[in-house]
């Protein structure tokens, strides 16, 4: 042995598994089922509007990360990328869905400083931005196509051209429906995801089990998935007990919009929620008591996005709010 | 034996103690020379009381205690005093030590005892006979043991707890000692016991030693209160809060020590080393070091004369592996990572790891992502993400606010670190720049 081949480094010598990469990595493994289940029920429309939304997330990122093309090997912005086209819906012209996740990383995490230092998270942002800058093609959602090869809307209109859509392709989402036709939705084509919405929109069953996954590896607190749903199952409960007619059940509210997708991939991005564990239920009853606010009485059928930008706001007051109290401090009120 | 009792947070590493759990402890040859800091305690260090070219025989004090918070030195071996100057120490600066050449053909038996009998001295006797003979800490900090016998008068002890949790991984050199010399651990009780007038101990295991807590059980004396524990196998299971926590379920208070909650807490191979100094009559220079992990040949339990240089334990280990990496005094999580293999053994060094390169990758840093696993880890509920964004910018009242004083460094929140932020050596690094320019 040669005295360079030694180090002398701080303790502690030994380290866990997991590194911030295998942890972003392991996320995108997991979101394999939820994009195939995107692909099987909207076909090529749905590729295409995942890998433009991907690639509009990694540009910014490569091009402004710091780091360069290593800005990408922490796979933050791809996750960035595939959840925001995942928010999508399928027939939404590809330029606009590039825009939004350039948007999303550009403007959600890059100009706060990049990794770990947004506050909102960046899918949720640039799909907000979408929302606003093109309120017609992010609420224009097809009805099944003849064929799994048909295009679902018109991914390839010019930037900056207004999409054509035809009247007879364009579809509403259970909540849609529910909002402004009064008409529901049978509770296992919501599960299933044989139902018209957004990309990762459809099937909460497999969500959910991904998130199952995820928490297992303990790459994802679940303790905020459990607690939006939790509020959102016990609020929607007690008004549907008050007026079944007006307000749906719980298992309707739970499986309908994007709220697994939500609840299971945005909330519980690392950087944009609590680090507290009282705070991760606080951020997640609030989440889901926002998102019945805005579903029920809001302007919009869909309030997913906004509930989780909200509380993301929030975040900073949440932790400071919940410190855990110091060992040897009894009677402070304590954290477990 | 109690039910498994736990505190709350810790991680789980690998305690990788198999290595040497079950190597006996043996003794190695003398050295030909033995280095002796004068700084191997907790508190002042000793004043030197010998002069180059003195003669001195095994168990000769060279260094007299500074003090009641300090602890002589006592030569570990017969032979000449060859230099006394700066010498590489583990803790990574070169303080003042006695180089003693060793004598080949000195008996390195005492002609008479050093230390005397217990039986019939008084507490104040016995606490005086403890500093004497040199006796400290061996788990690490080595705080000097008579201290701990000699509780403040406001202070009401009522249990002592024998810390026998090891929960360092590859360590074993306390688990060894539970096994092989359990009468000496429970003569050592004993003492304790009688110089503190309570009857009241428990010792605590972690459930990863099922034989030493087999042994530990079936040689309790019947006539003293003893209990035996066995304890999750979790780090930091041994640190004294922790331990305490588990056995007792009571909390020192924050910025307090054990007494303040009525508990003296001792490592398990210190209370059989403060048996020991009585029985054989020789003060404490020599002990028992695990020297193991993937960069070492033959990993082991020795005993060695303590001043023995990491160059001598090592070969008497087989030598170092080809992929040997990083040398370390002490265990994984805590210890000291060191440079010079002049660097000698003192009374606190349990143990000498060697970490190959597939142990020890060095890992890329990402920024925080504010996974909050640093929190869920910290035994004594820190918010570590926090304190290491304030000790990244050198805020060093926020950190008091937020605090710092009382992290462990017990290294929980760096080893959970997915982004590898080195946090508790920024809070090393905190905590020492606070004492030198003290923040109003």
């Amino acid at each position: 042995m040669t005295a360079s081949t030694r180090i002398v480094s701080a303790s502690p010598h030994i380290k866990q598994g997991d590194s911030t990469p295998t942890i972003m990595w392991s996320v995108v493994a997991s979101l394999v089922p939820v994009v195939a289940s995107a692909i099987y029920f909207f076909g090529p429309s749905a590729i295409l509007v995942l890998a433009a939304s991907t690639a509009g997330a990694l540009a910014p990122e490569s091009l402004l990360g710091g780091r360069g093309a290593r800005s990408l090997r922490d796979g933050s912005a791809a996750i960035t990328g595939i959840l925001l086209g995942l928010t999508l819906p399928p027939g939404i012209p590809l330029w606009m869905a590039f825009l939004g996740g350039a948007f999303g990383i550009g403007f959600g995490k890059l100009v706060f400083g990049g990794l770990g230092q947004n506050v909102f998270n960046p899918a949720l942002l640039g799909r907000a931005f979408l929302q606003a800058a093109f309120p017609v093609a992010i609420t224009t959602w097809p009805i099944r196509a003849e064929s799994w090869w048909n295009l679902r809307g018109d991914n390839f209109a010019l930037p900056l051209m207004s999409p054509s859509v035809p009247e007879a392709m364009t579809g509403a989402t259970p909540l849609g429906l529910m909002k402004f036709e009064q008409m529901t939705t049978p509770s296992w084509d919501l599960m299933l995801g044989t139902t018209g919405g957004s990309l990762g929109e459809t099937s909460g069953l497999i969500i959910l089990i991904c998130g199952l996954y995820l928490a297992a590896r303990r790459h994802l607190d679940w303790r905020i998935p459990a607690s939006i749903l939790g509020s959102v199952a016990l609020f929607s409960t007690l008004l549907h007990g008050l007026d079944a007619a007006r307000y749906p059940g719980p298992v309707f509210m739970l499986f309908s919009g994007g709220l697994m997708l939500g609840a299971v991939y945005m909330a519980t991005d690392m950087v944009t929620s609590p680090v507290t564990h009282r705070g991760c239920w606080i951020f997640g009853a609030g989440i889901g008591f926002l998102v019945l606010v805005i579903r029920l009485w809001g302007g919009l059928s869909e309030g997913v996005m906004y509930a989780i930008l909200l509380m993301n706001a929030l975040v900073p007051f949440i932790n400071r709010a919940t410190q855990p109290r110091i060992f040897g401090t009894l009677g402070v009120g304590g954290e477990s | 034996m109690r039910r498994n009792s736990t505190f709350h947070s810790g991680v789980h590493p690998d305690d990788a103690k198999e290595l040497t759990a079950a190597s006996p402890i043996r003794r190695l040859p003398f050295p030909d020379e033995v280095v002796l800091p004068l700084q191997q305690h907790t508190g002042a260090p000793a004043t030197l009381i010998v002069r180059v070219g003195d003669r001195v025989e095994r168990g000769d004090m060279i260094a007299a205690a500074e003090g009641f918070i300090s602890s002589p030195v006592h030569a570990s071996a017969a032979g000449r005093v060859a230099a006394i100057g700066p010498w590489p120490h583990p803790s990574g600066q070169y303080q003042t030590a006695v180089r003693i050449a060793v004598d080949r053909y000195a008996a390195q038996t005492p002609r008479r005892r050093l230390v005397p009998n217990w039986e019939g001295l008084s507490p104040k006797e016995i606490v005086a006979a403890v500093q004497q003979a040199g006796v400290v800490g061996l788990g690490g900090a080595a705080f000097p043991a008579h201290v701990k016998l000699s509780p403040p008068s406001d202070q009401v002890i009522d249990t002592l707890l024998v810390n026998g949790c090891e929960c360092e991984p590859y360590l074993t050199s306390d688990h060894r000692v539970m096994v092989e010399y359990s009468e000496r651990v429970y003569l050592g009780i004993r003492i304790m016991l009688d110089c503190l007038g309570i009857r009241r101990a428990i010792v605590g295991i972690e459930q990863n030693k099922p034989d030493a807590i087999a042994t530990m059980t079936a040689a309790a004396p019947v006539d003293l209160d003893i209990e035996v524990c066995g304890l999750e196998a979790k780090y930091p299971q041994g640190a004294e809060k922790m331990l305490i926590k588990s056995l007792l379920d009571r909390e020192v208070p924050s910025g307090g020590l054990p007494g303040k909650v009525g508990v003296v807490v001792q490592n398990v191979g210190s209370v059989a080393t403060l048996a020991e100094v009585f029985e054989t009559g020789l003060p404490l220079i020599e002990r028992i070091v695990t020297v193991t992990g993937p960069g070492v040949r033959e990993p082991g339990n020795w005993i060695v004369p303590v001043g023995t240089k990491l160059r001598d334990l090592l070969a008497g280990s087989g030598g170092l592996a080809d992929d040997a990496s990083e040398i370390i005094f002490g265990g994984p999580m805590m210890g000291v990572a060191v440079a010079s293999l002049d660097t000698p053994v003192l009374k606190g060094t349990s143990g000498v790891l060697v970490l190959s390169k597939g142990e020890a990758p060095p890992r890329e840093d990402y920024p925080c992502i504010r996974c909050g696993r640093c929190l869920d880890a910290c035994p004594v509920f820190l918010n570590p993400q926090r304190l290491g964004n304030l000790a990244t910018s050198e805020r060093w009242p926020e950190m008091l606010e937020n605090h710092l004083m009382d992290c462990m460094l017990c290294g929980c929140c760096s080893y959970v670190c997915p982004s590898n932020i080195p946090l508790s050596h920024l809070f090393t690094t905190a905590k020492t720049a606070i004492r030198r320019r003290p923040v109003a």
